[in-house]
């Protein structure tokens, strides 16, 4: 499995750590349902067969957090991008 | 037929032309007490306490494909009890039981083998850990023995105690531990099933549930509806899956596990060995092939194979092992679909869907939990209370806060 890394270009997975689903949002703590979206936030995955979207760390490399599109079924790529915005913030 | 020595020296002396089936290829009934969804050992292990302990034989095993053609045939065989928390070790020392008993309980040679499992160690701090593990495995009635350097040297002396950065210190053996024939525990319990009348249906994938109101009252699959009054999940791997088309998000990411086996050698490893500087372990089959592994790959994956980084980790493992093995080759290697848990425990619970019982999240070490994951699960359907052995895998114990994190590596899948 390689991933083309936006900054690097395509590298062994190997040089990379995984981190999960990048479609989970960190909930608002101060909502009044907070503790039921935490638990969900944290714990409850889509966990799908096919397109799925993931955060990879080039540690080894450029060390930026890529958003990667992966198929669980079959591994293949179909894109990375940076995980930041330039100029958003962290 | 009842198999015993005069069985295969009747069938022997007719030139082995006799045999019956061991089981039935059943076709799937309009309805059923309960059906359980997959024809793994799980499964098929609850299906047979359900018929045997509980009385209930009113009873489907549906599986997509053939039976044990999942993880019961992928995984390496081994079976132990050596867990250190109290959610876990009274679970697993009740499978090890089982197991003790499995062959004259099934009528079926299992070629269960207590050869012993030791877990090495190379530190101060990884002996004290060891010790405390041990220790608790002790409290909890199960065997366990600290053995220094130079009683683990007089058992493997081949293993490279020098090891400039991984010197072997000693190791933590539970004797009653050991190996099983996978595909013959499948086999075992599917025939002891079919013959308390269980209905094995093989090549019939659920597609669906039928519901009524908010309960499930049965599955719709490839071979038609069938309706039950208990649907009994136990399809690890795949379980988001199948809860998903129950409307269902569980606390479970699938990841691919890979395995290994050497050409077959003479007996060169008596018993199972785990390094515990890497992820590595390794025992010898009957045949003669050295069986491996070690760390799942670590992403999302339902391909049911891997990628080289992890089959490279897993060899320089063995090779700060005991080097001898690097001459061999490698026979074949395989991938298998593992249920990782958010806390490395497994889950065997109702589900919030009045009618939908989960058996699920097994991580890598379901093969094990095999006869207890059958006899709990079946347990569970039939009292509708956990039994006691399981009472921790709770599905709610992620909002409740009564995790069984053996690692201690928090919601991070992938790290278990």
């Amino acid at each position: 499995m390689r991933i083309p890394c936006p900054y690097c270009g395509e590298r062994d997975a190997h040089e990379f750590a995984y981190l999960g689903d990048a479609t989970l949002t960190r909930p608002d703590p101060a909502a009044a349902e907070a503790e039921q979206a935490f638990h969900d936030y944290v714990y409850l995955r889509d966990n799908p067969a096919g397109a799925h979207e993931e955060w990879w760390y080039h540690a080894n490399g450029c060390r930026q957090w890529l958003r990667v599109a992966r198929d669980t079924r079959t591994h293949a790529i179909s894109g990375a991008v940076a995980a930041r915005v330039a100029g958003e913030p962290a | 037929m009842r198999y015993s020595f005069l069985s295969l020296l009747a069938n022997g002396l007719s030139g082995q032309s006799r045999w019956t089936p061991a089981w039935r290829d059943a076709a799937p009934k309009p309805a059923y007490d309960v059906i359980i969804v997959g024809g793994g050992g799980h499964g098929l292990a609850t299906a047979y306490y359900l018929a045997k302990v509980h009385g209930i034989r009113n009873v489907a095993v549906l599986e997509k494909g053939v039976i044990g053609s999942g993880n019961a045939g992928r995984n390496t065989t081994i079976i132990r009890s050596n867990y250190l928390l109290p959610g876990n070790e009274p679970f697993y020392e009740w499978s090890m039981k089982l197991w003790e008993g499995l062959e004259q309980e099934l009528n079926y040679n299992a070629m269960v083998s207590q050869r012993g499992i030791l877990n090495l160690f190379h530190s101060d701090a990884q002996r004290d850990a060891y010790a405390r593990r041990g220790n608790a495995m002790r409290l909890a009635g199960v065997d366990s023995q600290l053995l220094d350097k130079a009683r683990v040297k007089a058992m493997y002396p081949f293993l490279d105690f020098d090891n400039a950065r991984f010197p072997i210190q000693g190791g933590l053996l539970q004797a009653r531990a050991g190996t099983a024939r996978h595909d013959a525990v499948v086999w075992g319990y599917a025939r002891a099933a079919d013959r308390l009348g269980v209905d094995i249906v093989q090549n019939c994938e659920v597609t669906g549930f039928i519901r009524e109101g908010d309960a499930i009252v049965g599955v719709e699959t490839t071979r038609g509806a069938v309706r039950a009054g208990k649907v009994a999940v136990a399809v690890a791997g795949s379980s988001s899956r199948v809860a998903g088309m129950a409307g269902l998000r569980l606390p479970i990411e699938s990841h691919v596990l890979q395995a290994f086996v050497s050409e077959g050698l003479k007996p060169v490893v008596d018993g199972v060995i785990t390094f515990g500087a890497g992820h590595f372990y390794i025992s010898q089959s009957d045949k003669g092939g050295l069986v491996f592994g070690g760390d799942i790959d670590g992403y999302n994956s339902y391909a049911q194979r891997g990628n080289l980084p992890v089959i490279e980790d897993v060899c320089e493992g063995g090779m700060a092992l005991m080097p001898r093995i690097g001459r061999l080759r490698l026979l074949r290697h395989w991938g298998g679909i593992m249920d990782m848990s958010m806390d490395g425990s497994p889950i065997i619970d109702r589900t919030p869907v009045p009618g939908l019982f989960l058996n699920a999240g097994w991580c890598y070490g379901g093969f094990k939990a095999t006869p207890a994951s059958g006899w709990c699960f079946a347990h569970l359907l039939a009292k509708g209370e956990p039994h006691e052995t399981a009472g921790a895998f709770r599905l709610d114990r992620f909002r409740t806060g009564h995790l069984i994190d053996e690692k201690g590596v928090g919601a991070q899948p992938n790290l278990h």
